[in-house]
């Protein structure tokens, strides 16, 4: 009842505000939108949950896996080395596929290519530590993606997805997160939509999940049929993002309300 | 896998009050949740932590299903020895898992 | 007409609790209406025994972005020492299925009378700590904390 007030309130601002990109120097991570004590929880290792999935994802790097009895770390070798400012550039294009990559996709390729193993599925545990522990080892560092001409296309593609309004609200992305990000919804903020922290600990999943996951959880919010995950809509999406977001720095595991 | 996150000071001066901290992964799940099929999910928490320090626990905690998911406890105590503080969560059947840290005292 | 009533009621208590960030606590009334009291679950911790104001600090934000993850911590003024020390601390709370959140064991080795946790409320509500000092004195604070509803709820399907 009240978040769907909460809604129509946003939808009547929708109506007013035209949808304009953020400029660069306004862009803010979640994080600036945060009660203190949410991102006294972010900023603590020892109080971070996320830093549970590290962890497990720190473990599974060295663990081997498949036919092939190797782990991440016999070919990659240290991962704060090896995959240091990796997910910064993600997703990127995979010239094996032909087609753009998210970092989950790109380790789940790894596992069944090169280490002949049972992929993992999208959000299982294994994947969400693996990806939050590479991810974490780009923490600081400013999202640099790619400028790949063969990522042109998804790219524009994801913008259009952004701004396409859907679902029975019939809004867009960019109809809260660039033409509201200064309101609220409700108690919540609307926020910019950076992907700054994934994979998140969410405090309201109560666990690890990933930008795809979170995207998933905006559609059903507008009542639109949410996007399969590992989509090529969503790896555009997430390209769209990345761009978005450039030079914003990464801090994941982020914490989110 | 057990999954336990704890911070306890590398060195500490005999009798300096240490601050801990202690984290594990667990869903704590409060039985009154119903999964997508209506079925009722059963309830599954860590029912108890404690941390035990030269011969003696220093320090225990009783959960309900109140407390957050991935049980998190800050607290402290006294240096009085070098050795490894042991930490220990037993959830509803029972299942233990620990966690330990070494110190050193000067 | 009885089940679809019921259905009805069920479906809006997961609404509700659902928009409280909270799926978690959800549950049918009738059980929400067994637990004990704030102050009967007091009473339960102390057998009873007089509860006075002072030398414990509850500490908590009094308006919360989600109550999945509420920072709590507690602070007890006592010299901890094998005569007089904290021995235990109980946090209640008023409007959860279940009034206990958590009992937490003490002793003069623990260094001070201080600890800090994370603990879930359903909804706005009050939290009582009780702590249970060496001398069989039991000492209080309570506090007011705000949960805001969420605005985007997921599905859990």
């Amino acid at each position: 009842m009240a978040f769907r007030l909460a809604f129509a309130a946003a939808l009547l601002c929708a109506g007013i505000a035209v949808a304009q990109e953020i400029p660069p120097g306004e862009r803010r991570s979640g994080t600036d939108f945060m009660s203190a004590e949410t991102r006294a929880i972010q900023a603590d290792d020892g109080s971070n949950p996320g830093m549970l999935w590290v962890l497990q994802g720190e473990s599974l790097w060295k663990e081997p896996a498949g036919a092939s009895r190797r782990s991440c770390a016999s070919c990659h070798g240290e991962a704060a080395t090896s995959m240091r400012d990796v997910a910064a550039r993600y997703p990127a294009f995979d010239t094996a596929s032909g087609a753009p990559v998210d970092l989950a996709g790109k380790i789940d390729q790894c596992r069944t290519t090169r280490q002949h193993a049972a992929g993992l599925p999208r959000e299982s545990e294994e994947l969400l530590g693996l990806s939050t522990y590479v991810g974490h080892q780009s923490r600081g560092l400013p999202i640099a993606p790619p400028d790949d001409p063969r990522l042109h296309a998804a790219r524009a593609e994801g913008k259009r997805l952004f701004e396409t309004r859907m679902g029975q609200l019939d809004l867009s992305c960019s109809s809260c997160h660039d033409a509201n990000w200064r309101g609220r919804l409700g108690g919540s903020a609307v926020t910019q939509a950076h992907p700054t922290g994934y994979p998140i600990y969410r405090l309201e999943w109560q666990a690890v999940g990933s930008l795809q996951r979170r995207m998933r959880g905006c559609m059903v919010g507008v009542r639109a049929e949410p996007f399969a995950y590992g989509s090529a809509e969503f790896i555009a999406l997430e390209l769209y993002l990345a761009e978005r977001a450039a030079g914003l720095a990464l801090e994941t595991p982020a914490v989110r309300p | 896998m057990s999954r336990t996150l704890v911070s306890v000071p590398k060195t500490a001066k005999v009798g300096e009050v240490i601050d801990i901290r202690a984290m594990i992964a667990h869903p704590m799940e409060t039985g009154y949740r119903m999964g997508p099929n209506g079925q009722a999910i059963p309830r599954k928490i860590i029912r108890h932590f404690a941390c035990e320090y030269d011969g003696e626990e220093v320090f225990s905690a009783e959960f309900h299903p109140a407390v957050s998911a991935n049980p998190f406890v800050a607290f402290s105590t006294v240096a009085t020895k070098s050795g490894a503080l042991t930490f220990r969560w037993t959830d509803d059947d029972g299942k233990v898992e620990t966690a330990s840290a070494e110190i050193a005292v000067s | 007409m009885n089940v679809r009533e019921t259905g009805l009621i069920g479906r809006r208590g997961l609404i509700l609790a659902g928009g409280a960030g909270l799926l978690v606590l959800a549950l049918p009334p009738a059980r929400a209406l067994a637990r004990p009291s704030l102050q009967e679950a007091v009473n339960g911790f102390t057998g009873g025994k007089p509860v006075e104001t002072g030398k414990v600090k509850l500490d908590v934000p009094p308006l919360v972005e989600n109550g999945n993850a509420v920072g709590v911590t507690v602070a007890v003024e006592s010299p901890m020492t094998a005569g007089d020390h904290v021995r235990r601390i109980a946090l209640f709370n008023e409007k959860n299925p279940q009034a206990d959140v958590a009992v937490f064991t003490l002793g003069p080795r623990t260094g001070r009378g201080r600890l800090s946790t994370r603990i879930r409320l359903a909804t706005s509500q009050t939290l009582i700590a009780v702590a249970e000092l060496s001398d069989g004195s039991y000492w209080s604070s309570s506090a007011n904390v705000i949960v805001t509803l969420a605005a985007c709820i997921e599905d859990l399907s």
